[in-house]
């Protein structure tokens, strides 16, 4: 099948490749770009595991062409840490407050929730699980994943952390 | 200068040993991208393995015809029954001791049965194939209901078995009948109801559902034909299993299979089992010579590998008037689809559901379970429970309260006057268990005080009056439920998998600077094995838990054991790390008697070493004795600090607990809200408080889940209505409630470190807590058993029904 070019700013490097305009985005991340942190778990966009951010919004790379992302900025679940290695504070958050377990929603899940502060950078209980639900995790029942985005909510806004409420 | 020296409180926290909240090591990888799951591997050269399946449920095959698919780009082989026949392995022995097509040889059995399998040289390419390859279906009469495949007439499923009328457990009464298994004594048991003074009697089903782990299941397998050896990279909760399995099938020696389980995204029992798409990679890297992935879709992960449950139980409690149970007789109708893939341990075709009497203390029961075939998936895997526990869970939770309800006593009290008194433990029930410990009053106190029971049920007769006045249209359910597991398979006199007993196994190697290594037969998938397993080895030896690496997956490096399901890995291998970590500790008790020039009789162990009884400042640390075991080993003793065990359990754990569901349901539309979701556990020891009340908030998720619409349905032509996340229900973050929590402690008196396993408890006690609410909802006005699962639609139904809607 003829390939077609494409550009775009991965984790805030360049790339340029060739793909078949059937590729998808996840394919294209994962196979190609060899970017295995996105997840691919029902390939019917319902669980979230491959969620990337393009452009400042959170998609899920499995219902993307690789070429819709042509010229796109994209950020992976590898392009949370800074560069020096210092990790984000959702990173950091879902492990102090134990919000994983198989770990195969993580990258997913992490990288829909730093969208979710950038557009809430406060967010209620209800706000965070209305802001994930797009996101599916069989392990943890999301009690801890809230918190783990509530840890890092305070800790980048510098506010004392608002737990739930038990 | 004065060098502080740390308290003991210091040192112990310094081990980060069993009952610290320990941060998981796993999650440095995880949060960052950088797990190294099967679908991560990438070889040189890899091809990609794809299945044609089957668009009917019951049909004959006339005709496959793959001619259009080998012209597809990309397209390198297709596989079917006649190319596997050439191998004999067209079908391969199933765990329960039934034999299960690999590819569909003459007929197909359910809708989505593996036909034909694809290998192209990716994944794009091998979808070409599949959809290319034309196959002819004659179809032929379907049996979806399990009520009718005893009947006379019922179409005959199995063919290759027709005339084999003794099964792998005994004697087979029809076509579709896989076996009877019984317990108890019956004739005690009928006497006890011929005389009874109230009894029930109800058919409660608990349908069919899939553990659907976020991660399918997949491989790669490699086979070095130089060599002639095979790899495969698999999502094994049972890796060392897989590969004597693999052993036996192809004729490959087994140290010549390597079996791989790197990092998996969850299990809960799906990825026990052997699968058509494991068998068809290795196959299929054997023709090629190429490293082939086979990656099951989502579909084909719910509408063909293993679901769960699918037991309809008749059950029947005898009673006296003043409430105390008499006897339990219970029927089960076992449907376990098109074969009989059950991962069970082999002499339990219905794993251990004769835990049914549950709690309380019945005199007398009796249990048969009839396995039958019907056109639907193969499996009957345990979803996140042990064998069969949470379908004899939810078997004797829902009667108990149907037998309340008919005495018309509270369903807690009734529990009460019933349970199994501490005292009385080691308790033998009458279905043939020897439950090791509990205190069972204690546990319910605790929690009907913190949940605050009897205000509780102030505010439903409140509500229901409400309701009755017409102020309201909303109704209350108490949901209750106190369940007691048996997990921990097991031991070695009842429990083997294909012959091989159920033990498992750690070999712990302590290097010369004190740093250490555990290798496991368990496998995790995400229950945190990594972080918690060293706690156990740094209580028992004194190494900082920071200082140890736990390694579980790899066969070649591993010591054989069984695996992680049913409950098993910290009764059993948490038996095996807490014996091997002893036969260390004792090794390393001669070497510090050497260097301290005193007898070994004369030291006690002191949380990070040994130090001289009477003299604390003569103390050696494990350190230390690490460098001397390599350095200066005492004359005549081995150097080096290793050891492995084989932990063979002596018995099952039990554990239990005591769940409480708050709900009200709103009569027009079905729509039920969660109002309070209150667990306590009783695990025994408590090695990681934080990891058990992740388990318990995941498997009360998954409880949430089944309990209130999560199903595998089929219509009557055996179609899978609703074989995707589309119609599967999944909770999200919006619709999970909120989880409280607690705890008492039991400790199990068989097991070294007193542990009982944790991660199953909250979906055996959570789906009849959930289910229990919605019936204690509808009980006033006269219903008795509404079946799962509660959706709203269903819920909706039941007040129809019930004449609610005017």
């Amino acid at each position: 099948m003829a390939k077609t070019h494409v550009k775009m700013n991965v984790n805030g490097r360049e790339v340029e490749s060739l793909v078949e305009p059937r590729t998808l985005l996840i394919h294209h991340l994962r196979e190609n770009l060899n970017l295995t942190g996105p997840h691919i778990g029902c390939d019917t966009t319902h669980c979230g595991a491959c969620t990337v951010d393009m452009n400042g919004k959170s998609v899920k790379s499995c219902t993307v062409f690789a070429v819709q992302a042509d010229g796109a900025m994209i950020t992976t679940i590898e392009g949370m840490a800074a560069p020096d290695g210092t990790l984000h504070a959702l990173q950091e958050g879902f492990r102090m407050m134990h919000g994983l377990q198989c770990g195969f929603c993580t990258p997913g899940m992490i990288v829909r929730a730093h969208r979710l502060l950038q557009e809430i950078p406060n967010p209620t209980e209800e706000e965070i699980r209305f802001g994930i639900a797009g996101n599916l995790c069989r392990c943890t029942g999301y009690q801890n994943i809230v918190k783990a985005i509530q840890y890092a909510a305070a800790k980048l806004s510098g506010a004392p952390m608002q737990e739930a409420a038990e | 200068m004065n060098i502080a020296v740390p308290t003991r409180e210091q040192r112990e926290a310094k081990l980060e040993g069993m009952g610290c909240k320990r941060k998981r090591v796993e999650d440095i990888r995880f949060t960052q991208g950088k797990g190294n799951y099967v679908d991560d591997v990438k070889l040189p050269g890899m091809l990609f393995g794809d299945f044609v399946r089957s668009q009917y449920a019951h049909a004959r095959i006339k005709k496959i015809d793959a001619s259009a698919a080998l012209k597809v780009p990309g397209v390198l082989a297709v596989l079917t029954a006649e190319e596997l026949k050439g191998v004999n392995l067209a079908w391969m022995p199933t765990l329960a001791g039934d034999v299960q097509m690999v590819l569909a040889d003459g007929k197909v059995l359910f809708q989505s049965q593996e036909i034909a399998f694809v290998v192209a040289e990716d994944r794009y390419a091998a979808a070409d194939g599949v959809e290319a390859v034309e196959v002819e279906y004659e179809d032929l009469p379907v049996l979806v209901d399990a009520f009718k495949a005893l009947a006379p007439d019922a179409p005959l499923l199995r063919e290759d078995i027709k005339d084999k009328m003794i099964g792998a457990h005994g004697p087979r009464k029809h076509h579709n009948h896989i076996f009877e298994w019984s317990m108890g004594d019956k004739d005690l048991t009928d006497a006890a109801f011929a005389t009874a003074e109230v009894t029930t009697k109800d058919v409660i089903s608990y349908h069919r559902t899939h553990p659907s782990p976020l991660e399918t299941c997949q491989c790669v397998a490699s086979f070095d034909k130089i060599k002639g050896e095979l790899t495969v990279w698999g999502t094994f909760q049972a890796p060392h299993v897989i590969r004597t399995v693999a052993s036996l099938l192809s004729k490959i020696p087994e140290h010549k299979i390597h079996i791989i389980a790197p990092d998996i995204g969850g299990g809960f029992g799906n990825k026990v089992g052997a699968y058509p798409g494991y068998i068809c990679a290795i196959v299929a890297s054997i023709v090629t010579g190429k490293p082939v992935k086979w990656v099951e879709d989502r579909i084909e992960n719910l509408t063909a590998t293993s679901f769960a449950r699918d037991y309809h139980m008749t059950t029947e409690i005898a009673a006296t008037k003043d409430g105390k149970v008499t006897a339990l007789r219970v029927h089960v109708l076992a449907d376990h689809g098109a074969f009989d893939a059950c991962a069970d341990p082999s002499k339990w075709p219905a794993g251990f559901f004769n835990i049914c009497t549950g709690s309380y203390d019945f005199p007398v029961a009796h249990l048969v379970v009839d396995g039958i075939y019907t056109n639907k998936a193969p499996g009957g895997v345990a979803y996140r429970c042990s064998f069969r526990v949470t379908e004899a869970a939810y078997c004797i939770e829902r009667a108990m309260d149907i037998m309340a309800q008919k005495l018309g006593m509270d369903a807690a009290e009734f529990r009460l006057k019933n349970f199994v008194r501490r005292e009385q433990f080691p308790y033998h029930s009458a279905l043939g268990w020897e439950y090791d410990s509990g205190d069972y009053h204690t546990a319910m106190n605790k929690a009907m005080e913190a949940i605050g029971y009897q205000q509780l049920r102030a505010e439903q007769a409140a509500k229901r009056a409400a309701f009755q006045r017409g102020e309201t249209r909303d109704l209350r359910g108490i949901g209750i439920s106190f369940f007691t597991e048996i997990v921990g398979a097991g031991p070695s006199r009842n429990c083997d998998i294909l012959g091989v007993a159920m033990f498992d196994s750690c070999e712990i190697r302590v290097h010369p600077t004190g740093a250490a290594i555990a290798r496991m037969g368990t496998k995790s998938q995400g229950q945190g094995h990594e972080t918690t397993y060293a706690q156990i080895i740094a209580t028992e030896i004194g190494i900082p838990a920071d200082d140890i690496m736990v390694e579980e997956g790899n066969t070649d490096t591993a010591p054989y054991g069984l695996g992680t399901y049913g409950s098993r890995s910290t009764p059993v291998a948490g038996a095996a790390i807490a014996m091997a970590s002893r036969k260390i500790k004792a090794k390393a008790q001669m070497i510090a008697a050497y260097m301290l020039e005193v007898h070994e009789d004369d030291l006690e162990w002191d949380i990070d070493g040994f130090r001289v009884k009477g003299l604390p400042e003569k103390y050696k640390g494990m350190k230390e004795i690490a460098w001397a075991a390599y350095n200066s080993p005492p004359p005549g003793l081995e150097p080096g600090l290793e050891a492995v065990s084989y932990y063979d359990p002596p018995n099952m754990t039990y554990p239990f607990g005591a769940y409480f569901c708050v709900m009200d349901i709103d009569v027009d539309t079905g729509v039920y809200k969660i109002r309070r979701f209150y667990a306590l556990d009783d695990c025994g020891t408590r090695i990681n408080p934080m990891i058990i009340e992740g388990q318990v908030h995941g498997g009360l998720t998954e409880a949430f889940a089944i309990a209130m619409g999560q199903e595998i349905r089929y219509d009557e032509i055996g179609n899978v209505v609703g074989g995707s996340f589309m119609d599967f229900f999944i909770p999200t973050a919006v619709e999970t409630p909120k989880w409280e929590t607690d705890y008492t402690v039991t400790p199990s008196p068989h097991h070294p470190i007193g542990a009982k396993g944790v991660g199953e408890s909250p979906n055996v006690g959570g789906v009849p807590c959930f289910s229990n609410a919605v019936n204690d909802a509808f009980s006033f006005l006269g219903s008795r058993h509404i079946q799962m699962p509660h959706d709203h639609w269903r819920i909706w139904e039941v007040a129809k029904g019930l004449g609610l809607h005017g």
